[in-house]
């Protein structure tokens, strides 16, 4: 296969206990293409960006899979070490990256804030370390699951911001996990509906308001 | 009735009666609360002993066991026991940390360690090392590697137990996160598994510390020839009651002392606990 710095997949399946997750998961992202997610709770969203992610190594399942060599991963919680600084939890794991996580956490406005702790950020601060920490690897793709879930909806806003001006910079192919259709219109190149474990819809977001209502319907939401 | 009125708004008027409610709590704190009792405490001795209402064969006056604290100190001999005891306390506090230690290191990091060592330990932790006395004697005498031995047994299960534990539970978001952040083994270890087991160590520090002055009290009753359980033991078999009452206060302000550079050290080395909260 010619060297592609997005995904593809190409019947993806994955079982707990005997019964299909996913069911046959067909998708491609390009590079630097931003796609949203959206699916009802339990219908497969975790369980495919883990794949994506390569965390399931032990879950039972087939297909093809191909991801970038360099994949950072965005969680609900922000999962940052309570024992490590902001600056030394963005860098983990890089040599010699102190420079550049101090940039990064300026990109994401918190400079200054690099010797904290994290319990003395709040949640929507530590959001943005954890994003500090992803981008700072310059991933091609970056993999976010429900990454503001947790965020009150002001603050979300404000997230929704940034993250479209560092992914418009950095370039990075996204497929973010969300259940607000909104989040996705606001966010994204293109939509996909997962339910059951399948695809069943597919919205590239040019006019916004149609778009939402199609996919409110896809969702089984009647408006 | 409570009448607010913000600007632009309606007024919001409140017809139910202000209901006081009872406090559930204790009440507020009192002043140097804390020092009442032991003040009381002292107060009816002194008394006691005053009036000859307390025999001083049976308990010295506070004033006679300040003065016989004064000469065990102008004589030295005061100072010579407090090291020797200090010094067991130590050696076998150290010894112990760092067998608990190694130890929960090897069965916290590996399952073949874990397979060896937790069941053996665990065995040991339902016998209380105080137990283990008569055997210790027969093994290594009555000197002071017997009184070390003791001490050390009773600190390294403590310490090896919740280091062990802080080793086992670290969180598993942690572990998904050190792999998709591509961490390597050794990297996982020092930045995610030692610190997620330093808070787990410092407890168990905390229960070392208290069981090493519990065996330091018993074996220096047995045949020592220096130290301040020896200084007691001496003071009985004359009667003594106020070199026996400068003991316990010593003992009471080691387990004091001990316990609070403990958690100076917690403190200090888990700054990141404290909050915004705190
Ligand atoms: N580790 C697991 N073991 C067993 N079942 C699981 C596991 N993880 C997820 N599932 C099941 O897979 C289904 C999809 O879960 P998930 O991918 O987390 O959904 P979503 O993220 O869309 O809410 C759910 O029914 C869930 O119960
Ligand atoms: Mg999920």
């Amino acid at each position: 296969m010619a060297p592609y710095a997005g995904i593809v997949t190409r019947n993806l399946v994955r079982r707990y206990d005997d019964r299909a997750v996913l069911d046959g998961v067909d998708l491609e992202i390009a590079a630097g293409e931003f796609v949203a997610l959206l699916g009802r709770s339990g219908s497969g969203k975790s369980t495919l960006l883990r794949a994506l992610a390569g965390l399931d190594p032990e879950v039972d399942g087939s297909g093809e899979l191909v991801v970038p060599e360099n994949v950072s991963v965005v969680f609900q919680d922000s999962r940052l070490l309570p024992w490590a600084t902001v600056l030394d939890n963005v860098v983990l794991g890089l040599r010699g990256a102190e420079e550049k996580g101090r940039q990064s956490l300026a990109e994401v406005g918190l400079a200054g804030r690099e010797k904290a702790w994290p319990n003395e950020l709040s949640g929507g601060e530590q959001q943005r370390v954890a994003l500090a920490r992803s981008l700072v690897r310059e991933p091609e793709l970056l993999l976010a699951d429900e990454p503001f879930g947790a965020l009150d909806a002001l603050t979300r806003l404000k997230m929704h911001a940034l993250l479209r001006t560092l992914c418009e910079v950095h370039r990075p192919a996204v497929l973010l996990v969300t259940h607000d259709v909104d989040e996705a219109v606001a966010l994204a190149d293109r939509i996909l509906v997962l339910e059951d474990g399948r695809l069943i819809a597919e919205e590239v977001v040019d006019e916004p308001a149609a778009v939402r209502a199609r996919l409110l319907d896809a969702l089984g939401v009647s408006v | 009735m409570t009448v607010t009125t913000l600007p632009g708004l309606r007024p919001v008027t409140r017809t139910a009666p202000v209901v006081r409610r009872r406090r559930l709590g204790p009440g507020r704190p009192i002043k140097f609360g804390a020092a009442i009792g032991p003040v009381v405490l002292l107060a009816v001795w002194s008394i006691g002993s005053a009036t000859g209402w307390i025999d001083p064969r049976v308990l010295s006056a506070p004033w006679t066991v300040v003065t016989t604290a004064g000469e065990l100190i102008s004589d030295g001999r005061l100072q010579s026991n407090l090291w020797t005891s200090s010094q067991r306390a130590l050696v076998g506090l150290g010894l112990g940390i760092v067998l608990g230690v190694v130890l929960a290191l090897i069965s916290g990091l590996s399952r073949l360690g874990e397979a060896i060592l937790d069941g053996p330990i665990q065995i040991k932790r339902a016998i209380p090392s105080l137990a283990l006395l008569p055997l210790l004697i027969l093994w290594l005498g009555i000197g002071e590697s017997m009184k070390v031995v003791t001490i050390l047994l009773g600190v390294f299960v403590p310490i090896y137990i919740h280091t062990h534990n802080g080793l086992r539970t670290i969180d598993s978001r942690y572990v998904e996160l050190a792999q998709t952040v591509g961490l390597s083994q050794r990297e996982f270890i020092r930045r995610v598994v030692l610190p997620g087991a330093l808070p787990g160590f410092l407890l168990g520090l905390r229960f070392a510390v208290t069981g090493a002055w519990l065996s330091l009290v018993v074996v220096e009753q047995i045949n020592a020839t220096s130290g301040i359980g020896y200084m007691m033991e001496l003071a009985r078999t004359y009667g003594q009651t106020d070199i026996i009452i400068v003991g316990l206060v010593l003992y009471g302000i080691l387990g004091l002392l001990s316990d609070g550079v403990v958690r100076l050290i917690q403190r200090r080395a888990l700054t990141w606990r404290r909050t915004l909260a705190s």
